[in-house]
């Protein structure tokens, strides 16, 4: 079938995606700059359709707490907030990746701390890539660039999510959540039917009781489950990374950047070069695994890296490890909710690398 | 070992009166001597055996002493957060509505961490059953006070006894759902003589019986002892509780449906 080609703002991609993708149930709490999400799916009603089940919660932390319900009767289940509402979930997400549940969490991210501010930021990276709630664990971490790639990461996140039984996060923000841009919508899929082996649905005298928990009492066991995380992610870091360049074959100095940074900074490559400066841009679409390996290889090809962020420099620290020192490394961002311009961050290029 | 004489005749089929129902497991169970827990799971067990629920049933057990209840009862189960088992039974039913969904929690899981779950579960009239275990405590973490602990009740975190000046007074959550649209059965029960196991164990067949009418939320508290946290033996646990406990939550229902 066709693929439908509507123009639609990212929060509405996500949330018809999540209909056309199949999923069972989605439970959400609203807060801006993510709300079309919900609005969008009551609208749709995908109950008298596919039937999925949408559901408004009393807060961001019952939502995500269905979430875990459904997610482990082998469900495929999703939710979706902002900043201050995804630090609500981080209870329910440790809890998940401690039951190695598969799920989605859309986080479009405004700027913080606290209430902060309603507008685009991307100041939720160390949350999102290196754990966000207690304990040793880490989602797989998707930054879509674009409305199109907010529809499609839908997909992607659950087949990644019930690949490793771990859940996925959607780091979009404010910018992509509310811009419209033209779409290519999936044809509608089947819900599915298969129930994996592990999924609480009822215990049938053809097998053991099926428990999902993340409780083990015994220090022996859980550091052999907290092993088992470790192989899961050390997997993960090496088959799932992804990332996308741009004008880097002969580049001198790299941009590393994400998500809206990465749209303002392929401008930027275009300014620099006109201005005779050879830059490229590197797009982490994982933020985990981060393309560690790539940047590596690149800082023996660049004279220094600049890593472009709506924050006070997070993913920064990511390239930094990557580069180990070989070449110069620094941080540009705007915050608050203030989107970066191509114009600023070629003004940081060179400051920071040429001197002027 | 000296053998008993009369134990073959003893233990003739014939003479049998009480067994371990198939839906317990073997494993011991891990809660204190006198507990109203085991007898409040083997009532849960039994029912579920003899209505033949055990492939229709998923459990959801809570943060508490019967963190472990999912070691007890051979059915699946799903280990809630601290309180917010009404939320995940909540998903649990909406996406497998055929299903039996039980959450089974204390009163620092249900009326304190867990009240905005608990209230608002029952005011959507989630199909589920809520069994509240109310002995008045935190046992696990070893006799902290608890919602429900009474006024000037001993606990390690009320020394002097509960001051609701201070410290406010103890939450009738079950009082509460009773009063919100959403709820459809609402009882309080006891577990601590054969003749309260009896209306106990009518009330939990009952509300499995409403669940498949999808008529609403069903909610069984059972106000229990804890004699390591109140620190009496059983029996005297028994008796306080009888004594302060019930005049406090008289037993009996509190919302039944109409017929």
């Amino acid at each position: 079938m066709e693929k439908e080609l509507r123009l639609m703002k990212g929060n509405e991609a996500v949330a018809e995606a999540a209909i056309r993708a199949g999923v069972d149930g989605y439970f959400g709490y609203p807060i801006t700059p993510q709300t079309e999400i919900i609005e969008y799916l009551m609208e749709a009603n995908p109950a008298e359709t596919t039937g999925m089940i949408v559901l408004q919660a009393e807060s961001e932390v019952a939502a995500i707490n269905m979430v875990y319900g459904g997610a482990a009767c082998g469900k495929k289940v999703m939710t979706s907030s902002s900043s201050p509402g995804i630090s609500l979930k981080q209870e329910g997400i440790t809890y998940i990746a401690g039951a190695e549940l598969p799920c989605l969490i859309v986080n479009v991210v405004r700027g913080g701390p606290g209430l902060g501010t309603i507008q685009p930021a991307q100041s939720d990276y160390f949350q999102a890539t290196k754990g966000g709630g207690h304990g040793d664990y880490h989602l797989i971490v998707l930054a879509p660039a674009s409305v199109q790639e907010m529809a499609d990461f839908v997909d992607l996140s659950f087949e990644l999510a019930f690949k490793y039984r771990n859940p996925v996060m959607m780091l979009s923000d404010g910018a992509i959540g509310q811009m419209m841009e033209k779409v290519y919508l999936s044809p509608q899929k089947e819900r599915s039917k298969t129930v994996p082996e592990w999924a609480t649905t009822g215990k049938p005298s053809t097998r053991e009781r099926n428990i999902i928990t993340s409780l083990d009492l015994d220090p022996n066991r859980q550091e052999l489950f907290n092993r088992k995380l470790l192989a899961k992610y050390n997997e993960i870091r090496e088959k799932e990374v992804r990332f996308e360049e741009f004008q880097c074959e002969d580049a001198e100095y790299l941009l590393v950047a994400y998500g809206t940074s990465a749209r303002v900074c392929q401008k930027s490559v275009q300014l620099a070069r006109e201005q005779g400066i050879k830059a490229g841009l590197l797009r982490p679409i994982t933020l985990f695994p981060f393309p560690t390996k790539r940047i590596k290889e690149l800082a023996d090809n660049v004279k220094g890296m600049l890593s472009v962020e709506m924050s006070a420099g997070q993913m920064v620290e990511d390239v930094l490890l990557s580069v180990s020192g070989k070449v110069p490394v620094y941080h540009f961002g705007r915050m608050g909710g203030i989107v970066t311009t191509p114009e600023e961050v070629v003004e940081s290029l060179k400051s920071n690398f040429i001197g002027g | 070992m000296v053998e008993f004489s009369g134990i073959k005749e003893i233990i003739k089929p014939g003479n049998l009166v009480y067994k371990k129902t198939n839906i317990m497991t073997e494993n011991s169970l891990s809660y204190c001597p006198g507990c109203g827990h085991g007898t409040a799971h083997r009532i849960l067990a039994e029912i579920i055996g003899e209505e033949g629920l055990q492939s229709e049933t998923i459990g959801v057990s809570p943060v508490g002493c019967s963190v472990f209840m999912y070691n007890y009862l051979d059915i699946d189960w799903q280990e809630a957060a601290h309180g917010r088992a009404p939320a995940v039974a909540t998903a649990i039913k909406r996406l497998l509505p055929e299903k039996f969904v039980f959450t089974y929690q204390g009163d620092g899981d249900l009326a304190a961490i867990g009240t905005a779950e608990t209230i608002h579960a029952c005011n959507r009239g989630e199909n589920i059953l809520i069994i509240f275990i109310n002995n008045g405590i935190y046992g696990m973490t070893g006799g902290q006070m608890a919602p429900t602990t009474l006024p000037g009740m001993k606990s390690s975190t009320s020394p002097y006894g509960r001051d609701v000046k201070t410290m406010g007074f103890p939450l009738k959550i079950t009082d509460i759902v009773a009063s919100l649209p959403g709820s459809y059965y609402v009882t309080r029960q006891s577990v601590h003589t054969a003749a309260n196991v009896k209306k106990t164990k009518k009330a939990i067949r009952k509300s499995f019986q409403y669940q498949k009418l999808n008529k609403g939320t069903c909610l069984i508290e059972i106000v229990s002892n804890c004699p390591s946290g109140w620190k009496m033996t059983p029996v005297q646990s028994n008796k306080w509780m009888e004594e302060n406990m019930f005049p406090y939550y008289p037993l009996g229902d509190l919302k039944t449906p109409e017929e």
